[in-house]
Order: C-alpha cells, then sequence, then structure tokens
C-alpha cells in the first residue's frame, strides 16, 4: 500500500471517528445541563433570566468541544498538510 | 471546497493582498459607523424621539444591563469594547441573509484576531482597575502552584474563544453548501434559519464570555483586599 492511499485512508477514517465520537460527550452533557436548567426554573421562575443566560453559556462552552472535533475533521477532509505533501510529490514524479 | 472565504483574492500588489474577507469586514464597518452617525445627528432628550434613536437607545441599554449583571461595577468603560464586539458579530452573521455574502467570522482570521483583541483588553483593564501589581499577583491565586495553571488557562481561552466562533459559522456556511447539492429545495432554508439563530447566539456568547474574563480579570483588587 503507498503512501498516498495510507494517508487518504487514515485521514479519512480518523474524520468520522472523529466527528462521530466526539459529538456524544457534548449531547450528553448539553442535555443533562438543559434538563437541570428546566428543573431549576420549575423551581424557581423569577429568577429565569439569570438561570437562562447561564444555561446558554454553559451550552456554549459544551458545544466548543463539539466544535473542535468539527474543525479537526474538516481540517482532515480539507486542509490536510500530509495530504497535499504527498500529492504534490506524486504530482512531481 | 474552500473552508473560508480567505481564498478568493479581490486585488494584489507584491505580497499585499485584499481577500473577501476584509472587504467585506471593512463593508460592514463601514455600515456600523455610517449608521450610527446618522443615527445620533440630532440626539434629543424627549419622550418621543426618533425610531432610530429609540432603537440605538434599546440596544445600549440592553448591552449596559447585560454587563452590570454580570458584576462590573461601572458598565461604562467597558460598553465601547464590548457592545462594538457583540454588534459586529451580530451584524457580520445576520448578513447572511443577503445571497452570495460570506461571513467574515466564518474565517479564522476574523475570529483569531477578534480573540487576540480580547486577550489583550482582559490584562488591560484588569491593570486599569487594580495597578499592575495586584493584577499580576491575581494570577498566583489561590496559591503560586496555579501560576502555570493561569497563565496556560488565558491562553486556552482566547484560542477556545476564536476556534468556537469560526467553527459555528463555518459549518453553517459548509452544511448549507452541501445540503444545496443534495437536497435544494425547503431544507436548505430551515438551515439556514438554524445558521442565523446560531450566529446570533454565537455573537452573545462571545460577547458575554468576553465580560465574564474581564470580570474576573477586575476583581483582583477585591480579592487582594480579602
Amino acid at each position: 500500500m503507498d503512501s498516498v492511499t495510507l494517508i487518504a485512508m487514515a485521514s479519512i477514517v480518523t474524520a468520522g471517528l472523529t466527528i462521530a465520537i466526539g459529538g456524544i460527550g457534548p449531547a450528553l452533557g448539553e442535555g443533562r445541563a438543559v434538563s437541570t436548567a428546566l428543573s431549576s426554573l420549575a423551581q424557581q421562575p423569577d429568577a429565569s433570566t439569570t438561570i437562562t443566560r447561564t444555561l446558554f453559556v454553559g451550552l456554549a462552552m459544551i458545544e466548543s468541544i463539539a466544535i473542535y472535533c468539527f474543525v479537526v475533521s474538516m481540517i482532515l477532509i480539507f486542509a490536510n498538510p500530509f495530504w497535499d505533501h504527498v500529492i504534490a510529490q506524486a504530482v512531481a514524479k | 471546497m474552500r473552508l473560508s472565504s480567505d481564498a478568493l483574492i479581490l486585488w494584489q500588489h507584491g505580497f499585499f493582498k485584499l481577500n473577501v474577507t476584509i472587504v467585506t469586514t471593512w463593508v460592514l464597518m463601514l455600515v456600523m459607523v455610517v449608521g450610527a452617525k446618522l443615527a445620533t445627528r440630532n440626539l434629543e432628550h424627549r419622550v418621543d424621539v426618533s425610531r432610530w434613536q429609540s432603537l440605538l437607545e434599546v440596544i445600549v441599554v440592553t448591552i449596559r444591563n447585560q454587563i452590570a449583571e454580570v458584576g462590573l461595577k461601572h458598565p461604562e468603560k467597558y460598553l465601547g469594547f464590548l457592545g462594538t464586539l457583540f454588534l459586529f458579530i451580530a451584524l457580520s452573521n445576520i448578513c447572511t441573509v443577503f445571497p452570495g455574502y460570506e461571513p467574515p467570522t466564518g474565517s479564522l482570521s476574523t475570529t483569531a484576531a477578534l480573540a487576540l483583541s480580547v486577550f489583550i483588553a482582559v490584562p488591560l483593564f484588569g491593570i486599569a482597575e487594580s495597578g499592575l501589581g495586584a493584577y499580576l499577583r491575581s494570577y498566583t491565586r489561590p496559591t503560586f502552584i496555579m501560576l502555570p495553571f493561569n497563565i496556560i488557562s488565558e491562553l486556552s481561552r482566547t484560542l477556545a474563544l476564536a476556534i468556537r466562533l469560526f467553527g459555528n459559522i463555518m459549518s453553517g456556511a459548509m452544511i448549507l453548501a452541501i445540503l444545496l447539492t443534495i437536497t435544494p429545495f425547503i431544507f436548505p432554508i430551515v438551515m439556514t434559519l438554524l445558521g442565523l439563530l446560531t450566529g446570533m447566539v454565537q455573537a452573545y456568547i462571545f460577547s458575554i464570555l468576553a465580560t465574564v474574563y474581564i470580570a474576573a480579570a477586575t476583581r483582583a483588587r477585591e480579592e487582594a483586599l480579602d
């Protein structure tokens, strides 16, 4: 198996696995955050602006983990330096 | 498929390149400055002011109250910086309704620049509030061992700000582009709506996080007094 095939295979498989596994944790975390926020909203409705704002900020922080995984996946597919290098080598031959 | 509009070069002279991201940013800046200038031409102290002045008042007062709610004592000092952050990111994300427009926040260069400006502003505001010694000593709270971790957390917060905004906006645009090649009727419109909502939420998140970081930095003096 030459290096072009190997790099292509590794990039594609890793990109898929990154976003698939990387989306599990943030999804579970966001579910728990929203459920806790809902129950505390039910307990104290007059603190709703504070709770809502804190919820959104917390969700954005949790979401960033999924975003990191997505960015790595996109880099592997579209801006892969190893792929560019190996293609440049193959073109030069 | 390109990740951002950085690759579209409109004009270049030597090594100085103008790409679509920079031109769009300048157009947005022009729109904001001209709009603000026109709306504040004749500021009046009446009950029934013009519509644009009311709109600006609502925006400014809301941002000011948000900053005060986070815990900053004199919101007027930080209103310029934080308000501009929010308004620029919100405007650049909401203009996605125009066809053919690519948000400059979908490019890592713009979001890195915004995150860098927050990275520089936080110590500046902290030192202006508490003085250089108290601010630097706040890095050694609660114990001296936390010093490297506090420094690392400063850097990673900045990186997270940049990548969060870039990832959200870029993924919205990319999902739209991919969907348009697969199901070109109703579903891309739904995704555009989601992209607009995400854009506004991310603008809010960016400025609220910047506010929280500044609040943490300016609290250094009160902690030193305890």
